[in-house]
Order: structure tokens, then sequence, then C-alpha cells
């Protein structure tokens, strides 16, 4: 890359300033990115549906400050009130040391959502990394990237996130972590299988062939086109963390109580199943209804950013 | 003499696979001067593209293999540059128009943007005002009108999307343009379009070309140079004149010729070279194309042929190397055999 490389192209580009000029003439009907997948997201219903329902909850959970008080309805115990059924005072009914179930619902929405999303950024980010670099550098990286991750995936899951949590020491940052990781082998095998896939286009060749950096290739070429799956499994992972939360509040390693968080409330309703279902059911529709939303809206997503399938 | 842009020099491929090793390349010699088209043109499987990805560096890892040889970019032996320095060229000295456009697009992203890329990735400083204005500029050039430009591949037709790719293969004004096949997935009048626009595009940028085709009549239209390829060896190269008019060819070229279908005669069958090519697991001693060769003597298959090169023309054959008993009758078969 002499001077007498430089050159040609700079005049290149210095005669293109007056088409600039003349571009501007044109005013084309540009939409950005964002608009046009909102466009399209909006022709579907059952995302639109998903959207407003993940955004109720989002806007339910975080503005509870505003019109109930934590540590009055969510933490403190009034035993004279156990077992109530839904009534005006408490909508949801309260639970075994009398505290109101709406209350415990909305405040444990926050670490529930929080702590799954959260979760998958960590094992989306790692898995992503991971899954797309062995499966495009192939060969040796692929077998030792995946054979570390094999190891990872022979450990149970839950397992694994007990033993990082007790080695690390509880904390919501690092129960994030430590579920974080353990999903990652999962989600670097989808990202893998699925960036194979792709890599055998002719456009990713292509894209080599204009000098494209293998980054750029990666996360610009590749992941886009291997949407589809990735996010499918992104949605049944929130679910799958939500439940994970729970099992590891029951031994003591996730949110201890008195905190609210919809698993351990979950695991808490069983042994009262019988005399008092209600106890359930509300956390259980609250898992339901985010879970849902957020596998409709993903699979919404996926279409709308998928050019092909415009219109 | 115009200056060399490209020369390969005695290039040998090798694909190693699990069951075979096989030679694509056996010893290319090439050249591309400033501002000249050469035409790559061959059956099948006679290292066309492996020819093109040499150039590029894109064999595959580990599979395609560069025995021997060198490739000299304006002085530069590619094959010492590294990958980073490699990169920096792709797309910006040396580009490559793939063959078939409908994938070489990604369907995920706005022709503009892809455009734009390429220039990006060249010219990291430059205002993306400026990007634009470029990419605008290269698409109104290849005779799209540029507010189509934030449409998807999947918008366009087959045509359209091949010259989506001319522009991106021209965006930073390559030295070298490598076309494999760029036509052959069109249909017959987009074709015509595509080569004429390529044609003006390269005499605009003084760029010269590699053309590989298996279309004699699109070598003949735009190409300054043809070289015949035949089991990864260049057999015959020459001007165009020398190839489509001379009488003094290879017998492959002959053959290769006499298989297209005349349309002033009345024939009812078209005449192909007999049998296949050699398997190019097993490289046998002699000529390449001695066991389907009509001129075949003793000579062909125990020594390998020079090349005979007279003034711009190089043959690879030994019907004309250095009088010898028996070849001047050889020579006068040849030319009768041209001439019917």
């Amino acid at each position: 890359m002499t001077n007498g490389n430089a050159a040609p192209g700079a005049n290149g580009f210095a005669g293109s300033t007056q088409i600039l000029a003349s571009a501007r003439i044109h005013q084309y009907k540009k939409k950005s990115q964002v608009k046009t997948i909102w466009l399209r997201l909006k022709k579907n219903r059952l995302a639109m549906f998903g959207l407003v329902v993940f955004m109720i909850m989002m806007g339910v959970v975080l503005s509870a400050d505003l019109y109930m008080s934590y540590e009055d309805q969510a933490i403190s115990q009034n035993l004279s009130q156990r077992f109530r059924p839904p009534s005006e005072e408490h909508l949801l009914g309260t639970d075994q040391f009398g505290r109101d179930l709406l209350a415990r619902v909305v405040y444990g929405g926050r670490i529930s959502l929080f702590v799954g999303l959260a979760t998958i950024c960590v094992s989306l980010t790692a898995g992503s990394v991971i899954g797309a670099s062995a499966a495009y550098y192939g060969g040796k990286t692929d077998n030792i990237l995946m054979r570390i991750m094999d190891v990872f995936l022979a450990v149970p899951n839950m397992l694994m996130a007990i033993t990082l949590v007790a080695a690390l020491g509880t904390s919501i940052f690092n129960l994030i972590l430590a579920m974080g990781i353990s999903q990652t082998p999962r989600m670097s095998r989808i990202v893998r299988s699925s960036v194979l896939s792709i890599i055998g286009q002719d456009y990713i060749e292509a894209a080599r062939a204009c000098g494209t950096s293998d980054a750029r290739i990666i996360f610009r070429h590749i992941l886009p086109n291997a949407m589809g799956p990735i996010l499918v499994q992104v949605t049944q992972t929130v679910a799958r963390s939500v439940i994970t939360i729970a099992s590891l509040s029951f031994i003591g390693l996730g949110i201890s109580e008195p905190t609210p968080e919809w698993g351990s409330m979950l695991s808490e309703a069983k042994g009262q199943l019988r005399y008092h279902p209600f106890l359930a059911v509300a956390p259980g529709v609250a898992i339901v209804m985010s879970v849902m939303s957020l596998t409709l809206l993903g699979d919404g997503l996926r279409d709308a950013m998928d050019p092909r399938l415009k219109n | 003499m115009t200056e060399k842009l490209l020369e390969i020099r005695d290039l040998h491929v090798m694909y190693r696979t699990d069951d075979d090793n096989i030679f694509a390349l056996n010893g290319v010699n090439l050249s591309v001067e400033k501002g000249k088209t050469i035409g790559l043109v061959g059956e099948t499987g006679a290292g066309k593209t492996t020819t093109a990805l040499s150039i590029m560096r894109l064999l595959p890892d580990k599979v395609g293999i560069i025995r021997q040889g060198e490739i000299f970019l304006e002085g530069r032996n590619l094959r010492d540059l590294s990958e980073a320095d490699m990169r920096l060229l792709r797309g910006n000295n040396v580009s490559m128009i793939f063959q078939d456009p409908m994938t070489s697009l990604n369907p995920t992203h706005t022709v503009g943007e892809q455009i734009g890329e390429v220039v990006k990735l060249h010219y990291p400083e430059l205002r993306s005002d400026a990007v634009e204005a470029k990419v605008d500029e290269m698409m109104e050039m290849v005779g799209i009108p540029a507010e189509r430009k934030t449409e998807y591949p999947h918008q366009f037709s087959g045509g359209m999307k091949q010259r989506i790719v001319i522009a991106i293969a021209l965006a930073c004004n390559p030295k070298l343009l490598l076309a494999d096949e760029p036509t052959t997935a069109l249909d017959v009048t987009i074709q015509a379009q595509v080569l004429k626009m390529m044609n003006e595009l390269k005499e605009k940028f003084n760029t010269s070309m590699i053309l590989i085709t298996h279309d004699l009549g699109v070598v003949a239209q735009i190409c300054d140079w043809v070289g015949i390829m035949y089991a990864g060896e260049v057999i015959e190269h020459g001007t165009v004149e020398d190839i489509f008019e001379g009488e003094r060819h290879h017998p492959y070229t002959i053959g290769l010729f006499g298989s297209i279908p005349d349309m002033t005669k009345k024939t009812e069958r078209l005449n192909p070279i007999e049998g296949l090519m050699p398997d190019p697991s097993s490289v046998p001693p002699g000529c390449r194309f001695s066991e389907r060769c009509p001129h075949r003597m003793d000579i062909c298959s125990t020594d390998s042929p020079e090349v005979i090169i007279r003034g711009t023309h190089q043959i690879k054959c030994h019907l004309f190397s250095e009088p010898r008993e028996g070849v001047c009758l050889a020579e006068e078969k040849l030319v009768k055999g041209a001439a019917s």
C-alpha cells in the first residue's frame, strides 16, 4: 500500500463529491432499519400481543414502588392474615406468612426477569463467540473449543451452577454469571450448528474475496443469517433460568428468603398445593406469561428481521 | 510490450483429500498486462477457477496447497505476503466476481450496505456521506438507480444482482479483476448487457481482467489475450487473433472450436472431443492430452512437450517442436483438419 496505490483511489473519491451534491437532490425514501423492522413487526398480531404483554409486565414491575410498598406488603409478615383468598384488600390473596401475593409476584418479577434476561446476555455473548469461531475456523480450533464445551456439558447444568455459586459466593451478580456459564455450552452448540449451515454460502466466500476481516464476516455476515434457531433457544433459556433460580434458591444458593422471586415462590407453594392452590397459580402464571410473550416476540422479531420475508 | 501487472510462474496446486491427492494445476504460466483482458478457456476441471483462487489466496484451507511456483502482482510475490497484507489487497487491488449472483450477495443486508462495506473496509478514514456518494456512483455506473440501494438482494433480478456484484468488485478501483464465469448463470440477453458493461467499466478504470469462461464467443468479444487450459496446464496462449485466426493450433484447441455448433451448416450431431480428461489424481508422463489426441505420436506418451513460442503465440505440443521426421506431415494434417 504505497502512495502509488493510494493515488487512483483518492482521485476516484474526489470525483464522487460532485456526485454527492446530485445525490442530495435524489431524496431517497430512506427508512432506518429499526423503523423497517418495527413496521413489519406491527403486522404480526401474535408478536404484537407478545410485545404488549411483555411491556405491560415490565411496566408494572418497574413502577411497583409507585403504588405498593416493598417493606409493608412484600416482606413483613402478618400471621393473622395467612392464606386469605383473593379479596378487595389482597387482590391475589395472601401466602402462608400473610404477605400480599400480588406484591410478591410484582416485586419477584424484578429479580426473575432481570436475572433471566441477564443470563441470556451472558450465555448468548459467550456462546456466540465460542460457537461461531469454532464453526468458522474449524479443524483444531473447533475441536478444542467444542471438547471444552463437552466437558462443561457433561456436568449437569444445575451442578455446574451450584459449584460456581458456591465458589464465587452468593450474590445476584454471581448467580447471573454462574447460570450464564452453565447455559453457554448449549448455546454454543446451537450457534455452531447454525453457523456451519451458513458458512458454505457463496456470499461468505465473496465477503472474503473483498478483504473482509474474520471477525466482521462472523458478526456481520454469518450471525444475522443464523439468527433463527438461536432466537428460539434464547426464549427457551429465559424460561429455563427462571426455574433454575428457584432450584438454586431452594438449596440456599439463589435468592434467599424473604426476597420474593417467582421460582422460589412456586417451590414454596408446592407444599400448600392441596388446600391453597392459588398460591402456586400466581407465580406460575407470571412465569408462563413472561416466557410466552418473549417467545411470541422472539418469533415475530426473527421474521421481521429477515428481509426475505418482507411484505 | 506494455507493463506486466500479474505474472504467474510455474504454479503447481494440489488438493489434498482423504482418499487422493488431486493435482489441479501442473505448472501454469500466465501473465496479464495492464488494462488488458485475458480469457481463460477450458472444460470443467481444467483448473481455471483454481488459478483464480490461487491468485486471491482463497484456496480451501489445509486442502488446497500451492506446491511450487510464484505469483507476482506488480513485482510483489503474493505467496510471501502475510494474511493481513493479503486481506488489504483483496477487494482493493484484486477483486473477484463469482459465478452465481443469486448466492454471492448476503440476503440480510441491503445492496447499498454491501457496496459500502468494501469501500469502508479499504478506506476506513472516509466519512460516511462520502461512502454513500461512492455507493450511489457505483450503482448508477452499473445502470441501477441509486434510490434502490436501500433494497435487499431478493428484490433484484439475476442480471441486476450480477451488476451489484460487479459494482462491489469495482468499488475500490481494483487493478485486477478476476471474473469467474460471470455470465454463466444469466440468460443470453442479460449476458450481452453485463458483458458490454464490464467491458466499458474495464476501459474506464483501466482495469486488467482475467475472464474465466466456457464461452468462446464471449472471449472473442471482450478479450485481448486467450489462454486455453487443459488438465492444469495452459496448453495454448496468445492474442485473440492468434487463437481465433492463426492456422497453427494445439489439437485440443481445434477440438474445442470443432465442438461449437455451426449455424450455417446443417449438422445432425455436434463434434465433441472423444474421451474424458485424465484422472487428476495421477499424473501420467508425457502430454496430458495424448490419450484423446487425434495426432498422437510415440513421443507424446513419454515426454512432456515444451512450450513453442512464435511471436505472441505459445503452444505446448510436440507437433510444433523442432523439425523432426514425420512432424511436417503431422502439421500438414493438422492444418487440413482445421480447414475442414
